[in-house]
């Protein structure tokens, strides 16, 4: 590829690649998010590529290599629907077929590219068939626009991108708008960050506009650590052009000459695409000296986190950049006046900067009329738990947790009941039924105690044990606390301690009041973010589910019948054969009995391990 | 116009406080912390500095900036629960071994456990036992009594830049540790001790070797004579009521004295001998054209610091031994009695104990004890100390010139050679004595002199991140310095590493380097003879014993050699 010295040139090859893609009447487009490459669907990838090209069919697999009346072949970054994949998707008919296996390429390519025929066992079935994607209500609920290039472009290839609009809204940053214009068009759009602060972007960007220190330094987020949640990894793994244009737009908005994105080392594919996506664009000019002849210029770097959670946290980012121990430093000096190399800097996170060329492209008024008053746009979850429809997706800010849950995720799974669902994370909180009707945007769910956070969604039935849900957040956050400050440090690690005898069956009276004691301290004091919510899942479960934690101290029973310990295992005596098998495999000697009669165990003795549950062959052993 | 705050409805002007927490202090208002230190950079770890303002919003005051209309109040019920839960958390995972903690008496963490009325810790304590460190002759580390308040690594890292130590680990596994946690004395430590003089607990202190001086003391075979340096006179005193910078070695020497030493000799004398030699050696430097810049030696955690860190630069350092090695080894030469000899140095010094274990000095000091460590000693003897009589020290080391007494505070060593070169050079008899341009506590001080038309340019630095920065400059030749004062602790020895625990809020409130200093200065001031070289026990001490300056004898006695420390 060559340098692209104006926006003459940028609209010329623009043209062409259009022109490209739009020849290719049939396309078959393999997810290759990370989940369904786990899945095998680079071989399925691979597979259909060779048959196709057995077949004579005139296969374009990269936009440069022209061929006539072509079949486009694209490896998509991920569609979200992960739970069905590897998902393969056939256009121009918009077919989505599910669970694809190699052994299936064949039927594909005869049937549905050779003579346009559906392959009916593939389709998506919730009551009724599904065949094409947008119909399914998992995508139909949706408003996918961060997301809208994922899964339909090449998410290798530069020109796709570009062919779909993409580095438009550059070349009017560049060209058409002055930095003061861009900063208010954020400003004017609401923008707030989707990390989890929700602090409004545009303020942020004027105030290292204002800035007079320089160099500046455009950072982005991409260390998304939260369990669970990997909405910034599909953005920088299926469209990283469209996070790279946006830290471009906010270096020249801004000032700032060069970016880092940091990435968290578990994300391999994501730092592959992103190192692929930078070369494209640097090849291009699209990143460099002179972009586009703009005279304007922004260098960017891709940084790994070595695994620390606390460094999704902004200063202890920058200070992981710096090549420091990742730790986050007290504030003032905030980050936009003092941030990486004590520098001006714009640190958003992914989503947020794959925002920003759909607000310059398409205006302040049109991202105002998606979501609410004050959260406007969209936001994306990572939806998992007890529900039908798990993966990735995208809503209007305001939606409904009923929305989500029961339209987009199809219910609860198993015909369970819904219980709670554990939104943001380890910093976040629950939400009950009673929070069904309440729109998902920034303010609302501060009124009710939780955060977005980066966007993970839990939901949970009710043989989800709530003590147990918050004991496993605070393993994590205790674990990955850096070990600064002293609430966050030795508060943590009480909190668990407790945590961990209430679910063992030893909790003691006084234990929820020290829990609430520990928890408002450390939210109070810490020092960063991590540890202001760390208390957070403990707090909001004892404020729902307080009888739960009761029943575990003073009952010490598991109400949903979760906790391992606080079972009882019982032997049915009409079942019990009396073989003994039982007693022999317990590890303590809790089982006694004689042979051939019914055998008993004695619960003061028995440690739950399960041991005779799994060695008995009548079923007469029982937990209850 | 003025800004103001109001502070616990005290309303106080600001006036470029860097934080709440000082402006609060100019209120009067002490708010408790453990991990600030005005020298060092905030780091904001402890949360005990919380205030909460008018809205119910919590910071904490010591990186928080005062505002003009701010209203807070920094002792609310809610600010106390949080204190005392912080206290608790702090306290569930220490020693808590008191009685038998160095720091008893001393430790904030004790302080603010009474203060907070701490009557129950009401969690476990699951602390894993950890064995103390003591492999270096300077300090034992105790990470059992670490709450990891960060300030032993600001102070190596920022004052010092030694790097010896630095946070390992995440969440509660977080420590202090040397790299790859081995023994302090494998690490590139230089013992200034100054980790320890910051250190709110017991958890890094300057190594105790007192029992071996009473045991010494009681052996009715053994003679024990003691050497005292300049800085601890004008330190020790505050231990017994005399105000900051009180000179006291007359009541030291009595109390020596009873406490059963033998023979109580002053360092400064041999302050006097090191100038006499050092500044020949100066002055054949920079006529035979020797290596220059010359760099002192008196500082033994320089020496140890450049050994490591400018093994290029270790012929530019005087071969001068240091006062106290120079004084032992003549001490240890000159003895004429029967019994076994055993030399004691009382050093303002934590490094001193280690540069006497030095196998090039043959012991010639036995036992070094540090300020703190005499002051225990006077009071486990039950002296009571303010009402002693002076006394002064034992003969042929009693006479010192005011020379020697400042060698104490950082930039002395170099106006004390000065001193003496210059009367050398030109030699013209030197009226004004008082070069006080390398006075002061500044980190860097520099002075350029015309001494017979030659332009001798000098530079007198304390703190080693201050030394390292004019190394630097010395090896890539961009300045010119012909002599070079190194001391390792901020403003020399007064505010050595063994010299009294000051806690964080005194250093703020009390200039105590400046007085201490002043203490030495003054003692200067009064002395009749001023010049190294007109001391007369030091010429008899060559006339005597030792012959020629920079003679043969001399040069055994009183000089060594440096070698670049092998890398582990």
């Amino acid at each position: 590829m060559s340098k692209i010295n104006s926006v003459a040139e940028l609209k010329a090859f623009r043209e062409n690649c259009k022109k490209e893609l739009d020849s290719q009447a049939k396309k078959i487009l393999v997810c290759a998010g990370t989940g369904c490459i786990a899945g095998g669907s680079l071989n399925i990838y691979n597979k259909l590529v060779e048959l196709c090209e057995q077949r004579g069919l005139n296969i374009q697999v990269s936009l440069k290599n022209h061929v006539d009346h072509p079949v486009g072949a694209k490896k998509t970054g991920c569609n979200g629907f992960c739970e069905l994949g590897p998902l393969v998707r056939i256009d121009p008919q918009g077919w989505l077929y599910t669970k694809v296996k190699v052994e299936d390429c064949e039927e594909i390519v005869e049937k549905s590219i050779m003579n346009g025929e559906l392959i009916q066992r593939l389709v998506y079935v919730q009551n009724v068939d599904y065949a094409v994607q947008e119909q399914i209500p998992f995508y139909k609920k949706q408003t996918r626009i961060v997301f809208e290039n994922c899964g339909h472009i090449d998410s290798e290839d530069v020109c796709e991108y570009i062919a779909r609009g993409g580095y438009e809204a550059l070349e009017k940053a560049l060209f058409e708008m002055s930095g003061e214009e861009i900063v208010n068009e954020i400003t004017e759009s609401g923008l707030r960050g989707r990390g989890g602060g929700g602090f409004p972007a545009g303020k942020k960007w004027s105030q290292v506009a204002r800035q007079t220190n320089f160099p500046k330094y455009v950072v982005c987020n991409g260390d998304e650590g939260d369990p669970g949640a990997f909405m910034d990894r599909s953005v920088m793994e299926g469209n990283p052009h469209s996070m790279i244009e946006g830290m471009i737009i906010a270096g020249v908005a801004t000032g700032a000459t060069e970016g880092y994105i940091y990435v968290r080392a578990e994300y391999p594919l994501a730092v592959a695409r992103l190192q692929l996506a930078i070369k494209q664009a640097v090849e291009l000019g699209l990143l460099g000296d002179n972009i586009l002849g703009s005279g304007k210029s922004f260098n960017l770097h891709i940084n790994r986190g070595a695994g620390a959670f606390v460094c999704g946290e902004g200063s202890a980012l920058t200070a992981s950049i710096e090549g420091k121990r990742g730790m986050p430093r007290t504030k003032p000096p905030r980050t936009v006046e003092n941030g990486l190399f004590d520098k001006p800097t714009v640190l958003n996170n992914v989503e947020t900067f794959a925002n920003v060329s759909l607000i310059i492209n398409k205006g302040s008024a049109w991202f105002k009329s998606i979501g609410t008053e004050t959260s406007s746009g969209t936001k994306a979850f990572a939806l998992t738990g007890n529900v039908n429809n798990t993966g990735l997706i995208e809503v209007p800010m305001g939606t409904t947790l009923r929305e989500i849950i029961f339209e987009i995720g199809g219910g609860v799974r198993n015909g369970g009941e819904f219980k709670a669902v554990q939104i943001g994370g380890p910093s976040g909180g629950c939400l009950t039924k009673e929070h069904l009707d309440l729109p998902l945007d920034f303010d609302s769910l501060s009124k009710a105690g939780a955060i977005i956070g980066s966007g993970g969604l839990v939901v949970m039935d009710n043989n989800t044990c709530m003590v147990e849900v918050a004991r496993f957040f605070m393993d994590f956050t205790q674990k990955e606390s850096c070990g600064k400050c002293v609430p966050c440090r030795e508060g943590t690690k009480r909190m668990l301690e407790i945590l961990n005898r209430i679910v063992d069956g030893q909790g003691r009276d006084g234990d929820i009041e020290m829990l609430k004691e520990l928890g408002e301290t450390i939210s109070k004091t810490a020092l960063c973010g991590l540890g202001k919510t760390a208390a957070g899942p403990v707090l909001s479960t004892i404020k729902y589910f307080e009888d739960e934690y009761r029943a575990h101290i003073y009952d010490k029973k598991c109400p949903a019948g979760a906790c391992q310990k606080l079972k009882t295992i019982w032997i049915d005596p009409e079942l019990c054969k009396g073989c003994s098998k039982c007693a022999r495999n317990c590890p303590v000697g809790a089982i006694k009995g004689e042979i051939k009669k019914p055998f008993v165990i004695d619960n003061d003795k028995c440690i739950k391990c399960g041991a005779c549950l799994s060695s008995c062959a009548f079923k007469a052993i029982k937990e209850i | 116009m003025s800004e103001y705050m109001i502070i616990d409805g005290i309303k106080v002007e600001i006036e470029g406080e860097k934080n709440i927490l000082e402006l609060a202090r100019k209120a009067g208002i002490e708010i408790p912390a453990f991990c600030y230190d005005p020298e060092l950079s905030i780091y904001g770890a402890c949360r005990m500095c919380m205030f909460e303002d008018e809205k119910g919003r919590f910071d904490a005051s010591c990186s928080c900036k005062p505002r003009d209309g701010m209203i807070i109040k920094t002792n609310t019920p809610r600010l106390r629960k949080y204190r005392k839960m912080i206290l608790e958390l702090l306290l569930a995972n220490h020693c808590r071994d008191c009685t038998t903690c160095h720091m008893n008496g001393k430790c904030r963490l004790q302080e603010f456990a009474y203060k907070f009325n701490i009557e129950d810790v009401r969690f476990p304590n699951n602390l894993t036992v950890s064995t103390a460190d003591n492999s270096s002759y300077s300090i034992v580390r105790v990470a059992s009594k670490c709450i990891l308040c960060g300030k032993c690594v600001r102070m190596c890292n920022e004052i010092q830049s030694v790097g010896a130590i630095d946070y390992a680990f995440r969440g509660s596994n977080m420590k202090i540790s040397t790299v790859y946690d081995d023994d302090i004395a494998k690490s590139p430590c230089v013992g200034c001790g100054q980790c320890a003089a910051v250190c709110p607990t017991g958890a890094i202190t300057i190594r105790d070797c007192a029992d071996k001086v009473w045991n010494a003391i009681g052996d009715t075979d053994v003679e024990v004579s003691v050497q005292v340096a300049p800085a601890v006179r004008v330190a020790l005193g505050t231990e017994f009521g005399f105000p900051e910078g009180t000179n006291v070695m007359g009541k030291l020497t009595t109390a020596l004295k009873e406490m059963g030493f033998d023979k109580v000799y002053d360092t400064n004398i041999s302050a006097d001998l090191t100038i006499v030699e050092e500044a020949n050696e100066f002055v054949n430097r920079v006529k035979n054209g020797g290596k220059l810049p010359m760099f002192t030696s008196c500082c033994p955690a320089w020496i140890r610091f450049a050994e490591e860190t400018y093994p290029d630069l270790l012929d530019n350092i005087s071969t001068c031994k240091s006062p106290m090695e120079m004084l032992g080894a003549t001490v240890k030469a000159m003895y004429k009695g029967e019994k076994k000899h055993v030399h004691v140095a009382i050093m303002p010094c934590a490094a001193k104990k280690d540069e006497a274990k030095r196998e090039k000095f043959a012991g010639a000091v036995d036992f070094v004890i540090s300020t703190q460590e005499a002051i225990r000693m006077i009071k486990e003897h039950g002296i009571h100390f303010e009402y002693l009589p002076e006394t002064t020290p034992d003969n042929p080391f009693e006479e010192y010139t005011g020379a020697s007494v400042i060698f104490g505070a950082s930039g002395g060593v170099m106006e004390a050679a000065l001193r003496t070169a210059v009367e050398t050079i030109t030699g013209e008899k030197l009226n004004d004595v008082e070069f006080k341009a390398v006075r002061g506590m500044e980190g860097v001080k520099e002075a350029e002199y015309d001494v017979a038309g030659l332009k001798v340019k000098v530079a007198a630095v304390s703190g080693l991140k201050n030394a390292r920065e004019v190394c630097d400059k010395v090896r890539k030749g961009e300045v010119d310095y012909k002599f070079i004062e190194i001391m390792s602790c901020p403003g020399g020895c007064i505010n050595g590493g063994g010299q009294p625990f000051v806690d964080a809020f005194t250093r703020s409130d009390i200039d105590y380097k400046g007085l201490r200093a002043k203490g030495l200065y003054d003692d200067d001031q009064n002395k009749s003879n001023r010049k190294s070289h007109d001391n007369k026990a030091v010429k008899a001490l060559y006339d005597n014993f030792l012959g020629e300056v920079g003679g043969h004898k001399a040069h055994e006695l009183l000089h060594t050699h440096y070698e670049p420390k092998k890398k582990n």
